[in-house]
């Protein structure tokens, strides 16, 4: 794992939390959107914090699917658990939602939970890959998978 | 009723969210190394390497299917329990789905800690 890489997971956590809370707070404003007036939606997406919630979601897409081309899935996502703090910190002192002890323990333990995967290793370098995309496999070279496990050692 | 309707939004963001990770990551693995094609190839040719690749495509349809529930949720609920809720059940379903799938090494670190964000989901939803 390079620096560079822990600062595409950091913006996969970073923007994904702010996303949310941005979406959250515009979907607040714009009310309740109902099965029969679906139209809602689009009055929702023109709230300006909807937009922005939105942009900074496509932002986490891109680092999300640049961290993935990388990295086991089941890595990525746990590694970017610091969300639910920012999200709860958010939530708390810029939504000024109510967030319970008992929440506040429920988020402790999903990203003490989550930290525990942090250590190990970021992607399962498989011995016979052709099992995963034989026909598909468009560019993955053994020399990228020998590579990385030469990084990760 | 709200309640009902929050989470049948939750499941709905985590059942097409889990489709759309696993066929997310099993199209990046195909891609391959974004930071390495970029300097082999180009950007722009890695951007059309990944928007031609269809099981890309269909990940990301998933993933609009999450979104919009997810509009939903947050138009019912709040965000300190939708998107953990969802995030964290996604989670575990991405674990068993990326074993089964994807044939990736979950180990005991990787179920524990999957076991810890279930405890930490029942908690938020307490």
């Amino acid at each position: 794992m390079t620096f560079r890489k822990y600062l595409v997971l950091a913006g996969v956590t970073v923007f994904a939390a702010a996303g949310d809370s941005m979406l959250s707070h515009g979907m607040k404003q714009t009310g309740n959107i109902s099965i029969h007036h679906l139209q809602g939606v689009i009055f929702a997406i023109l709230n300006p914090w909807v937009a922005v919630g939105i942009l900074l979601l496509l932002a986490f897409f891109a680092t999300y699917m640049t961290a993935l081309s990388w990295a086991d899935l089941t890595y990525v996502l746990p590694a970017t658990s610091l969300g639910y703090v920012i999200l709860a910190l958010v939530a708390r002192f810029v939504l000024h939602e109510h967030v319970s002890p008992t929440r506040w323990l429920g988020i402790a333990l999903i990203t003490g939970g989550v930290g525990f995967i942090a250590s190990g290793p970021e992607i399962t370098v498989h011995p016979a890959r052709s099992s995963l995309s034989d026909a598909d496999a468009q560019g993955t070279p053994e020399l990228e998978i020998a590579s990385k496990a030469g990084e990760r050692a | 009723m709200k309640t009902v309707y929050t989470w049948s939004a939750i499941l709905a963001i985590v059942f097409a969210s889990v489709v759309g990770d696993v066929l997310l990551a099993r199209a990046m693995k195909q891609v391959g190394d974004l930071g390495e094609l970029r300097r082999r190839i180009g950007f722009l040719a890695v951007i059309g390497r990944i928007l031609g690749n269809p099981t890309f495509l269909l990940g990301v349809t998933a993933m609009a299917v999450a979104f919009f529930s997810l509009l939903f949720a947050l138009s019912w609920g709040d965000v300190s329990l939708v998107a953990p809720a969802a995030a964290s059940l996604t989670f575990i379903g991405n674990a068993v789905a990326a074993k089964i799938f994807l044939h990736e090494h979950v180990d005991r670190r990787r179920w524990i800690a999957a076991g810890l964000v279930a405890a930490g989901v029942a908690l938020l939803a307490g």
